[in-house]
């Protein structure tokens, strides 16, 4: 047992929240900032963390982890930018379509699972599209620590460049970009070549290139403490499944769009969670017992563990019968 | 024999383990005495990485220097003392990049400096690989006045500062290379157990 004061309720400590702006950036993002209702400040921050919105899309709760991208300093707003995804499950497309300034919303504290080593003699951002948000709260906090820093962003076009103009416009020297119709790309190779030992690699982008990432990186003989990635894995629709619920005495069916912890949750199951995006490990639950096949989607479990524990936030279940402890 | 098994022991003792050869661009290796052995063997294991090798080997009174330079590392230096050697091994971390390859083997008191080193120039020590060989005997701090005793053999044994009688701990400090040395008389000055042997 932690130290930490045990919560009565799963998840992050809330707050409520007023949409104070929403601001498009381009074609496929929008900026959302938040003001308390109480008149408080905020929670001071570490570059990195996110917080999960949620959100009231007609009766249906969506619970979609971002990353804060402003000032940790300021105190006064927090900002997050949603890329709209047209073909997700819809939260994104709820944040664009119906979210107006005068909402009045929940956001949970923030948790950070991809901070600063501050012991870094280098930081060298990767970005890849919509992974450039935890770049912007990290370049604001190394900033203000004069901190050793430089960013490598790849985004499609010049239109959908998102914070490229105030990037480049702020740090020329230290802000790269790279153009995917102008066939630019990363030299990775070159890049990782060379650097200071103590220098520390973020990547935060799609999921090929994470892994491009952290392939090279160790084939270059970069210790793995130094390559630090976030990925958030929105959950999959896929077959409707039933599982049973030993400590809740409860057999419940999981729907072909929703997944396992929303499945408990509307049951009124608590069940813990943080980012709901496979990546914390709060919500790894142990099975019982199974009778078929698996679909671990989580960054979470160990290979060793798979079958043996699952993360309801993203990875579901095909067959006969699922037990497990919650 | 070169090779001996620790027993297990309290979480603050370090583990070491067995060299192997991994990718990088620059290979850097720090040994004492029969640590050239475990030298000797990762150059067997992977011949080709001698060539972005750089071998920084204290002696202490063996003889395995001519083999070690029959194995052609790109560079090779041989120090009387680590503290004749450590000037240079910082000189190395200092122009040293990222995909440097850090091995360190020997006694403990060698792998523990020169770990501290590669800690500061901003290696995690997680991606340092160590293996022991050789003596058994410990570099120790001194809780009471702080000094060091380098290849301490027995215990209890006498402060080389402040001559207290001191009781081997396995507890052990990263950021000092040493083990815990604590006054084994402090309630009864004079009645100190006989020295014995460590691990005998």
């Amino acid at each position: 047992m932690s130290a930490a004061p045990q919560k009565a309720k799963a998840g992050a400590e809330k707050i409520d929240v007023t949409v104070s702006a929403v601001v498009p950036l381009n074609d496929l993002v929008t900026r959302f900032e938040f003001t308390r209702n109480d008149g408080q400040r905020f929670p001071t921050f570490s570059a990195g963390a996110h917080t999960v919105v949620h959100m009231n899309d007609g009766g249906t709760p969506r619970l979609n982890p971002y990353s804060l991208m402003s000032d940790p300093a300021d105190t006064g707003t927090y900002a997050i930018s949603v890329r709209r995804d047209d073909q997700g499950r819809g939260g994104s497309l709820f944040m664009h379509q119906n979210v107006k300034v005068g909402d009045q919303m929940e956001i949970t504290y923030p948790v950070n699972l991809f901070s600063l080593d501050l012991r870094a003699k280098k930081h060298v951002f990767l970005a890849g599209g919509i992974g450039i948000t935890p770049f912007m709260a990290m370049i604001a906090q190394l900033e203000r620590s004069n901190g050793n820093w430089e960013l490598h962003y790849s985004v499609r076009t010049e239109a959908l460049g998102t914070y490229v103009d105030q990037l480049t416009y702020k740090y020329p020297n230290k802000v790269h970009i790279y153009y995917d119709d102008q066939k630019q790309g990363i030299a990775l190779e070159d890049l990782l070549d060379g650097q200071p030992l103590g220098t520390n690699v973020y990547v935060c982008g799609p999921k090929g290139m994470i892994d491009w990432v952290h392939a090279t990186a160790s084939a270059a003989g970069w210790p793995d403490a130094n390559v630090h990635s976030e990925e958030f894995t929105a959950p999959q629709p896929g077959k409707p499944f039933e599982v049973r619920l030993c400590k809740s005495d409860k057999t419940i069916t999981v729907g072909e769009n929703e997944s396992l912890l929303e499945a408990m949750e509307r049951e009124g199951v608590d069940a813990p969670f943080l980012c709901r995006g496979g990546a914390c490990g709060q919500c790894e639950t142990d099975v019982v017992s199974s009778d078929g096949e698996f679909i671990h989607r989580d960054h979470w479990l160990e290979p060793e563990d798979h079958g043996k524990k699952i993360m309801p936030c993203v990875s579901r279940f095909v067959g006969k019968s699922l037990e497990i402890d919650r | 024999m070169s090779k001996f098994q620790f027993p297990e022991s309290i979480k603050s003792r370090p583990v070491y383990g067995t060299l192997e050869p991994r990718p990088g661009k620059y290979h850097l290796m720090i040994a004492d005495a029969e640590g050239a052995e475990a030298i000797l063997d990762i150059a067997a294991a992977d011949p080709s990485i001698m060539a972005k090798t750089h071998i920084i080997y204290i002696p202490r009174g063996t003889d395995f220097g001519a083999k070690l330079r029959a194995l052609n590392p790109a560079q090779y230096y041989e120090g009387p003392s680590y503290a004749a050697s450590v000037t240079r091994i910082q000189r190395v971390l200092q122009d040293a990049h990222m995909g440097t390859q850090v091995y360190l083997t020997g006694t403990e008191g060698l792998m523990g400096q020169a770990q501290n080193e590669c800690m500061q120039a901003g290696i995690p020590h997680t991606a340092i690989q160590t293996e022991h060989r050789g003596s058994v005997a410990r570099r120790m701090q001194c809780v009471h006045c702080k000094g060091i005793t380098e290849d301490v053999e027995t215990d209890p044994f006498v402060c080389s500062h402040c001559g207290l009688n001191l009781f081997v701990r396995d507890h052990y400090s990263r950021r000092l290379a040493a083990f815990q040395g604590v006054c084994i008389d402090a309630e009864d000055p004079g009645n100190v157990p006989e020295a014995v042997e460590l691990y005998k």
